[in-house]
């Protein structure tokens, strides 16, 4: 038993045909206690009113939409290293999910910006990176759509999720050179929260109810992906049969 | 290689065209700038900087498609990938030569249209100091974009679309040393970025680019 075993498109559809109810129901119930306990039944910030509770949608979102070009990533390298065709076709549906992960930060953001910071945007570090992310995700799916030649798609198109990952990572550090930064830093995870420091910690009141929000972020990407890719291997099995019908 | 090169200047020399047109596009999106923003000499010469890195950065975008595009039409593609030279040296001429072709005019023609700009004085060296540096890049990563789309039809406008953002950080420090020198404060930190990448890219990204065109030459 090995994790190989799923590259085959049979058992990788059988398999998540099993689970994919469970995921979805679980993200789907995650998602409304997280969001209604979040925006509901939590007390407003001291200073920020009830702008606050958008955070239960920013933060997940902006986690997810690197982490899904990060899962993009490690299915181009697979797929390069062993040529297995599920993990091409699960970078290909993770692309368009991981835009609109970006396109929902980036307006959430511009939505709570707007109050706090008085201005929808800014050319702050973060911001323009999401928004340089967010162009790699579109010539991403762009290359995906050009290429008529499914194998050659998934080669030139992993080689791209290689270069602009890395691409990507020197932006991310290039913008902070001409701007100050507005964004604030990562208060959620910083390094004393972790380490238990109660004067450091977003306050449970809030905290609880986020991470509930980010697991079912987490368990709603997962299961987008999944079903995006058991749609790819059903299209292209439907075209297999389709040309095979013409030959005979 | 050494006849490559010479073949691929030949070529953008007598072709016409190529040569010059990235040079009239740099010089026209120049000129376009006062009519946009007005001519208000302050103000230019505060963005004058940026805007000539802007303009040689599109007009290195525009000559892009010409790399490669002509020997994959007429198959002189597939005759350099048989030959005994290995498929990075090919992409790395490639690029060399684009970048004789449309980098170096666009570093020697960057300080005439600075005037035009009213660049303030100590400006004028950084400026190509930062082109002559960064162009390579913009040629090397664009070499690596029409790698990419080579066998599209339309690729033209999908690999503006995959450039630009690879472009970014190439422009940021660029514009930065640019803007610094014009401003007369240090420049060696995004100096020695902006070398960084060139270099980094120069020894990394034919690798990609020959594998890219590799697959798509099978």
């Amino acid at each position: 038993m090995s994790i190989w075993e799923y590259a085959n498109p049979v058992k990788f559809i059988r398999t998540t045909d099993r689970v994919l109810p469970w995921i979805s129901v679980l993200a789907f119930a995650s998602l409304a206690i997280g969001l209604i306990w979040g925006f509901f039944f939590t007390p407003d910030d001291f200073r920020q009113g009830s702008t606050v509770k958008i955070i239960y949608l920013h933060v997940p979102s902006a986690l997810m939409a690197i982490n899904a070009w990060l899962m993009m990533l490690v299915a181009s390298l697979i797929w390069i290293v062993r040529r297995h065709h599920v993990s091409a076709l699960a970078a290909r549906a993770a692309a368009p999910v991981g835009a609109a992960m970006t396109i929902i930060g980036l307006a959430t953001g511009a939505i709570w910006g707007q109050p706090m910071w008085g201005t929808w945007w800014a050319w702050d570090p973060r911001l323009t990176s999401f928004l340089i992310l967010f162009l790699f995700y579109l010539g991403y799916m762009a290359l995906w759509e050009a290429i008529e030649d499914d194998d050659t798609a998934a080669d030139l198109t992993s080689i791209l999720c290689l270069v602009g990952s890395v691409f990507a990572l020197l932006s991310r550090y290039a913008v902070n050179f001409w701007n100050q930064g507005l964004h604030q830093g990562a208060s959620v995870m910083r390094a004393g929260a972790i380490a238990g420091d109660t004067e450091e910690r977003v306050s449970n009141v809030f905290f609880l109810p986020l991470m509930v929000c980010i697991l079912g972020f987490v368990l709603l990407f997962i299961a987008l992906v999944f079903l995006r890719t058991q749609t790819e291997i059903r299209a292209r099995r439907t075209r297999a049969l389709i040309a095979r019908e013409r030959q005979t | 290689m050494i006849a490559l090169l010479k073949r691929d200047l030949a070529l953008a020399i007598r072709a016409g065209g190529g040569f010059g047109l990235g040079l009239a596009f740099f010089l026209i999106v120049t000129v376009l700038v006062p009519f946009g923003v007005g001519a208000d000499t302050g103000l230019l010469s505060r963005i004058a900087p940026g805007i000539l890195w802007v303009g040689a950065l599109l007009a290195c975008l525009l000559s892009l498609d010409r790399i490669l595009a002509l020997d994959w039409e007429d198959g002189s593609l597939d005759l350099l990938a048989t030959a005994p030279l290995p498929m990075e040296g090919i992409v790395s001429i490639k690029a060399l030569a684009h970048w004789i072709t449309t980098g170096l005019p666009l570093v020697a023609a960057a300080p005439v249209l600075g005037v035009l700009l009213n660049l303030p004085g100590p400006g004028y060296l950084w400026l190509i100091v930062s082109l002559a540096l960064g162009t390579p890049a913009l040629s090397v990563i664009g070499t690596f974009g029409a790698a990419l789309t080579v066998g599209l039809k339309r690729g033209g406008l999908l690999m503006s679309l995959l450039v630009l953002p690879l472009y970014v950080p190439t422009l940021i420090f660029g514009a930065e040393v640019a803007r610094r020198g014009a401003e007369g404060l240090a420049v060696q930190t995004p100096l020695l970025m902006l070398a960084g990448i060139s270099f980094g890219v120069t020894a990394l990204l034919p690798f990609a680019s020959a594998a890219v065109l590799r697959i798509n030459l099978r």
